[in-house]
C-alpha cells in the first residue's frame, strides 16, 4: 500500500511539533524517519495511528485520502504500529496477545483459539519470525517479545507497518534478525515506516531516507548518496564530531572497588552475580551489555539504592557496602540516574529546586534549617550558563524542559559536587545528537579532573567512544576488563550476547 | 523519548521559588493562577443555583405555588424567589450582616484551619491523612486534660501548657499511622482511619473514667477545664471568637514557612512530588512518613484543642463532630497550599455559621449548607465538569491536586 502525507501539520498551544510535514512511501520500500528527540517524529506516528488528529494536511493510502478517528480506525485502514514499549500482557500467551482486541469467536462466543494459532504458525514460517503461539509472552526474550508485536500488526492486516526505534532494545545479532524480517516484509509489498535516529541502521536497511528537525523536513537523501556525516549534520543542523576526543587516560589508584558483588533485583532474583572489578581515578570504565542483564541494580548497589546482598563495596578505603544512599552521596559519589524523570529529576520542580535536590540541606544552601533561596537562585542561574541548560528562568519547572535541557540539569547537580566517583547510568538515553557530545564531553572532562567514571551503556557507539577500558555484563557476570581499542565492536557484541571470550578468540584476561 | 507535548503543570500553589511580595499579592497569584479563579467562583456559582432548587423543593409553600403553575404560573416564579432570597439571605446575614455573625464565622473557621492545615501538610508529602477525626480527639482530651489537672497556673503558662498537651496527643494519633507505613508499609488511609474508631471509643472510655468523668458522675461529661487554660476572647465576654483564630493564622504562616523556607518542607514536598527522586537524592523516606503524619496529627490536634479552650471547655461524647473529615475538603480546596486552606476555612466557617441563622428563619435544614460545600468541592475537584457546563477551553489540561491512593 502506497502512503502519502501531505503537508500535516500538528501543534500544541504555541508549539509547532509538525509543520507542513510532506512524506512518499511506496509499496514495498522502507522508508527511514530519522531525527532528534523531540524532532516531531512520535507526534507524526501518533497522527498516522489515530492518536492525534492532524490540524492541517491529509494522509492518503494508495491515493485515497484517510481520516483517523481513532486508533481502531487506523488500524483497520491497514496501518501497523510497532511501539517502543510493547503493548503486550506479560502473563498472556503469544497467541493470546496477538488475538486480543480481534478476539474471534466461534459459536456462544468461545475464543477460536485454533485459527488465532494456525494464524501464528503461518505468519511466522512466511516472514521468518520465529514465536511459539503457546509460549508466555513474559518468558520471551524482548527480541522475541518484538516479534510478537510485529505478528500482532500482521494478524491484523497491516500493510503499512510503523516501527517505532525498534533496535533500541536489541542486541547487535537480534538487530540483523529484525532487518532480516523487514526485508521479507518488504518483499510481500508491505511498506515500512522505520522511524529511528541510529544512522548506521538507517544506512543498512533503509531505501529512502527523510530527514525532520524541528517538526519539519530538512532533507531527504538515499543510503548511496549520503554518509554517516552528511545525515548527523542534516540531523543536528550542522557538524557533529561523533567521535569523542579525548587525550588517552592517565589512571590512578583504584578509587571504587567492587569485588564479589551480589544484588538482588526487585522480584528476588539474583541480578548481579560475584561481580569483582575497580574503577581507578582518572579513568572511564564502561559496563557493556544488553538492557536487563543486571547493570540497573549493579549501577543501584553501588550509589546504595539497591540492598548488597554479598560481597562489598568501597570507596577508597572506605566501605559502603551497607550504605544509605545519602551515606554513598557523602561518600563523594555523583549519580547520574538511568530513568532520569523518575529518578533524577523532580518534574513539577523548579530548575533551581532540581538544581539542589540532593544538597538543599546542606551549606551553603541552608542554615539551621532555614532554605537560603537566593543562594539556591543564583547558583542554578551560574550554574544554568555554565551547563548550557536553556530555558526562560531557573524558576521553570523542569517537567516542560527538553529531555537534552533535563539531563543537563542533572549534570550541573551531580558534577558540581566534591565527588570522587561517578556512576553513569545510560547517560544520553533519547538525548539528541548536540546534547550527547556536550554530557559526553562532560564525562571526559570530570576523568581528567581525576574522577573515577563508571559507564553503565546500553549504546555500542557510546562504549566504544567513552571507554578507557571495558568490562561486558551478561547474565548477572562480568566479561573483562579489555582496554579499549582490543575489541571490536562485533567481538563486544557477541560479548553481549553471550559468547565467552575464548569462543570470540580473545584471551579472557580477568 | 521526550517528545513534543501540551504543556502540563502543577498547580502553581505546589512550586515555590517565585517571588510574591506582599500578601495580597500571593492571594492573587493564588486565585489566579492555573486558571483556579475561574473555576472557583463558578464551582461556587453552580453549587449555589443548584442549592436554590433544592431550597424550593424544601420549601412547602413553593412546592405549593408550582403545583398550581397552569392556573398561576406568576405566583410560582414569586414563591420560588423567595424562598430562594429568603434562604440565602439568612445565610449571608448569619455570616457576615453583624459583629456577632461575623464572630461566628471565625469561631466556626478556626477548627477548620487547623485541621485543614494538618491534612494538607500530609497532602504535600503524597500522604493521605483521613485521621482526622481521631487526631481532633486527641488533641481536644490532651487540651482538656492539662486545663483540669493543672488548674491554679497563671493563664500565661497554663495556656501553652495546654496547647502543647493537645499537639502531643494529636501528633501520637498521628505517629502511629507514620511508623506503621515506615516499618510495615501498612497504608495510612486504613490506619489512619481505623484510628478514628479506636479515639471515638477511647473517648466514650475516657468520659466515663475517674481521671475525666465531671462529677457527680453520671453524664459521660469530661470535667470542665480551669478558667485559666481558656483562650481568651477577642471582643469581648459576648461575643464567642477568641485568640484561636489568631493562632491558626499563625500556625497557617508556620506551616507555609516550613513547606516552602525549611529543608523539612523541601523533603516533603520532594517525597509528595517524586518519591523515587526523593530517594535517589538521599532522603529517608520512611523517616519523612513518620514526621509528616506525626506534624500532620500535632496539627489536626489543635482543631480540637482549640475548640475545647475557645469555645466547649468540655468534652462531651462524639467530640468535635466531622471537623476532622471537612479538613480534607478544605485541604483539597485550598489545593494543598497553607493560604488556599486558610481561605476556604473562612469559606466553610461562613458557610456553617450561616447556615444556622437560615435554619433558624427559614426551616431549610442546616443541611443544606453541608450539600454547599460537598458541591464546591465537587466542582473544584473535578474542574473537567465546570468546562464542560460553560464550555470553557483551557489549555492546562491534567491538573493534579493530589496523588491517588497507590503506594
Amino acid at each position: 500500500m502506497r502512503l502519502e502525507l501531505q503537508g500535516i501539520t500538528k501543534r500544541f498551544g504555541d508549539l509547532v511539533a509538525n509543520d507542513r510535514i510532506d512524506l512518499k512511501a511506496e509499496e514495498g520500500e522502507i522508508l527511514a524517519l530519522l531525527g532528534e528527540n523531540g524532532a516531531g517524529k512520535s507526534t507524526l506516528m501518533n497522527v498516522l495511528s489515530g492518536l492525534y488528529r492532524p490540524d492541517e494536511g491529509s494522509i492518503l493510502l494508495d491515493g485515497n485520502a484517510a481520516h483517523f478517528n481513532d486508533p481502531g480506525e487506523a488500524i483497520r485502514a491497514g496501518i501497523g504500529m510497532v511501539h517502543q514499549h510493547f503493548m503486550l500482557i506479560p502473563a498472556f500467551t503469544v497467541a493470546e496477545n496477538v488475538m486480543l482486541g480481534f478476539e474471534r469467536t466461534r459459536r456462544f462466543g468461545f475464543l477460536d483459539r485454533k485459527r488465532a494459532h494456525d494464524e501464528i504458525s503461518e505468519l511466522s514460517r512466511k516472514f521468518g519470525l520465529e514465536v511459539d503461539p503457546d509460549a508466555i509472552v513474559g518468558e520471551l526474550s524482548v527480541g522475541q517479545q518484538q516479534r510478537v508485536e510485529i505478528v500482532k500488526t500482521l494478524a491484523r492486516d497491516a500493510q503499512v507497518l510503523v516501527l517505532d526505534e525498534p533496535t533500541a532494545v536489541l542486541t547487535p545479532q537480534e538487530t540483523e534478525d529484525l532487518f532480516e524480517v523487514m526485508r521479507s516484509l518488504r518483499a510481500s509489498g508491505r511498506t515500512i515506516l522505520f522511524i529511528t535516529h541510529k544512522l548506521k541502521e538507517v544506512l543498512a536497511i533503509a531505501d529512502k531516507i527523510v530527514v525532520i528537525r524541528l517538526g519539519r523536513v530538512v532533507g531527504s537523501a538515499t543510503p548511496g548518496q549520503a554518509s554517516e556525516q552528511d545525515l548527523a549534520s542534516m540531523m543536528v543542523g550542522r557538524g557533529v564530531e561523533l567521535s569523542v576526543s579525548k587525550s588517552p587516560a592517565t589512571p590512578g589508584d583504584p578509587v571504587l572497588r567492587v569485588e564479589d558483588l551480589t544484588v538482588l533485583d526487585d522480584s528476588g532474583r539474583i541480578a548481579v552475580a560475584g561481580v569483582t572489578f575497580n574503577v581507578r581515578a582518572g579513568e572511564i570504565l564502561a559496563v557493556a551489555g544488553v538492557q536487563g542483564n543486571g547493570q540497573t541494580e549493579l549501577a543501584r548497589a553501588v550509589t546504595g539504592l539497591a540492598a548488597v546482598l554479598g560481597g562489598k563495596v568501597s570507596v577508597l578505603d572506605e566501605d559502603i557496602s551497607a550504605a544509605t544512599p545519602k551515606q554513598a552521596l557523602q561518600a563523594g559519589i555523583a549519580h547520574i540516574p538511568e530513568d532520569r524523570l523518575r529518578d533524577g529529576l523532580v518534574g513539577s520542580f523548579s530548575i533551581a529546586e532540581n538544581m539542589v535536590l540532593d544538597v538543599f540541606d546542606e551549606a551553603p544552601f541552608s542554615k539551621g534549617g532555614a532554605l537560603d533561596w537566593d543562594r539556591i537562585r543564583s547558583s542554578a542561574t551560574d550554574r544554568m550558563a555554565e551547563f548550557d541548560v536553556r530555558a526562560r528562568s531557573n524558576a521553570v519547572p523542569v517537567r516542560t524542559l527538553s529531555g537534552g535541557n533535563q539531563q543537563k540539569v542533572i549534570v550541573a547537580r551531580e558534577l558540581t559536587r566534591k565527588i570522587r566517583v561517578i556512576v553513569a547510568s545510560q547517560p544520553t538515553r533519547g538525548l539528541d545528537v548536540g546534547s550527547i557530545e556536550y554530557v559526553h564531553r562532560r564525562l571526559v572532562e570530570a576523568r581528567d579532573a581525576g574522577a573515577a567514571v563508571l559507564l553503565v551503556s546500553v549504546e555500542l557507539d557510546e562504549v566504544m567512544a567513552l571507554a578507557d577500558s571495558i568490562v561486558v555484563m551478561y547474565r548477572g557476570k562480568l566479561t573483562g576488563p579489555f582496554p579499549s581499542g582490543k575489541l571490536s565492536r562485533e567481538q563486544i557484541g557477541l560479548l553481549m550476547a553471550g559468547s565467552s571470550p575464548a569462543e570470540i578468540g580473545v584471551g579472557g584476561d580477568q | 523519548m521526550s517528545e513534543v507535548s501540551p504543556e502540563s503543570s502543577g498547580t502553581e500553589a505546589q512550586r515555590s521559588g517565585d517571588d510574591a511580595p506582599g500578601l495580597l499579592r500571593k492571594i492573587s497569584h493564588f486565585l489566579l493562577s492555573g486558571n483556579t479563579l475561574i473555576i472557583t467562583v463558578l464551582a461556587f456559582f453552580s453549587a449555589i443555583v443548584i442549592g436554590a432548587i433544592i431550597i424550593v423543593l424544601a420549601t412547602p409553600k413553593a412546592t405549593g405555588a408550582w403545583a398550581q403553575f397552569l392556573s398561576s404560573p406568576g405566583n410560582a416564579f414569586a414563591q420560588s424567589w423567595f424562598a430562594i432570597a429568603n434562604a440565602y439571605g439568612s445565610l449571608l446575614q448569619g455570616s457576615l450582616g453583624s459583629a456577632a455573625a461575623i464572630s461566628e464565622t471565625l469561631v466556626s473557621t478556626t477548627p477548620l484551619m487547623m485541621s485543614g492545615l494538618g491534612i494538607a501538610l500530609a497532602f504535600r508529602a503524597g500522604l493521605f491523612n483521613i485521621g482526622g477525626q481521631g487526631q481532633v480527639i486527641l488533641g481536644a482530651a490532651g487540651a482538656t486534660l492539662a486545663g483540669f489537672l493543672f488548674a491554679g497556673l497563671p493563664p500565661i503558662l497554663h495556656i501553652p501548657l495546654a496547647i502543647l498537651f493537645g499537639v502531643a496527643f494529636g501528633a501520637a494519633w498521628g505517629f502511629i499511622p507514620g511508623i506503621l507505613k515506615a516499618r510495615t508499609g501498612a497504608h495510612e488511609v486504613i490506619t489512619s482511619m481505623m484510628l478514628n474508631y479506636v479515639g471515638l471509643n477511647l473517648l466514650t472510655f475516657l468520659l466515663t473514667s475517674g481521671l475525666y468523668q465531671a462529677p457527680p458522675r453520671n453524664q459521660a461529661i469530661s470535667k470542665t477545664i480551669a478558667e485559666s487554660a481558656r483562650l481568651p476572647h477577642l471582643l469581648g465576654p459576648s461575643l464567642r471568637v477568641n485568640i484561636g483564630i489568631i493562632l491558626a493564622i499563625v500556625f497557617a504562616i508556620g506551616v507555609s514557612w516550613l513547606l516552602n523556607k525549611s529543608t523539612i518542607g523541601f523533603r516533603f514536598r520532594m517525597l509528595g512530588a517524586n518519591r523515587d527522586a526523593a530517594r535517589v537524592a538521599g532522603v529517608n523516606i520512611r523517616r519523612q512518613y513518620i514526621l509528616a503524619l506525626t506534624l500532620a496529627g500535632g496539627l489536626v490536634g489543635l482543631a480540637g484543642a482549640f475548640q475545647v479552650m475557645g469555645v466547649d471547655y468540655r468534652m462531651a461524647p462524639l467530640y468535635g463532630g466531622t471537623v476532622g473529615f471537612d479538613g480534607i475538603t478544605v485541604a483539597i480546596l485550598g489545593r494543598g497550599s497553607p493560604l488556599g486552606v486558610a481561605l476556604s476555612a473562612l469559606l466553610f466557617g461562613a458557610f456553617t455559621a450561616g447556615g444556622r441563622t437560615m435554619q433558624v428563619n427559614t426551616n431549610i435544614p442546616l443541611q443544606l449548607v453541608e450539600v454547599l460545600q460537598a458541591l464546591v468541592v465537587l466542582f473544584v475537584a473535578a474542574p473537567g465538569v465546570i468546562r464542560t457546563i460553560y464550555r470553557i477551553r483551557l489549555a492546562r489540561a491534567g491538573e493534579r491536586i493530589f496523588g491517588g491512593w497507590g503506594g
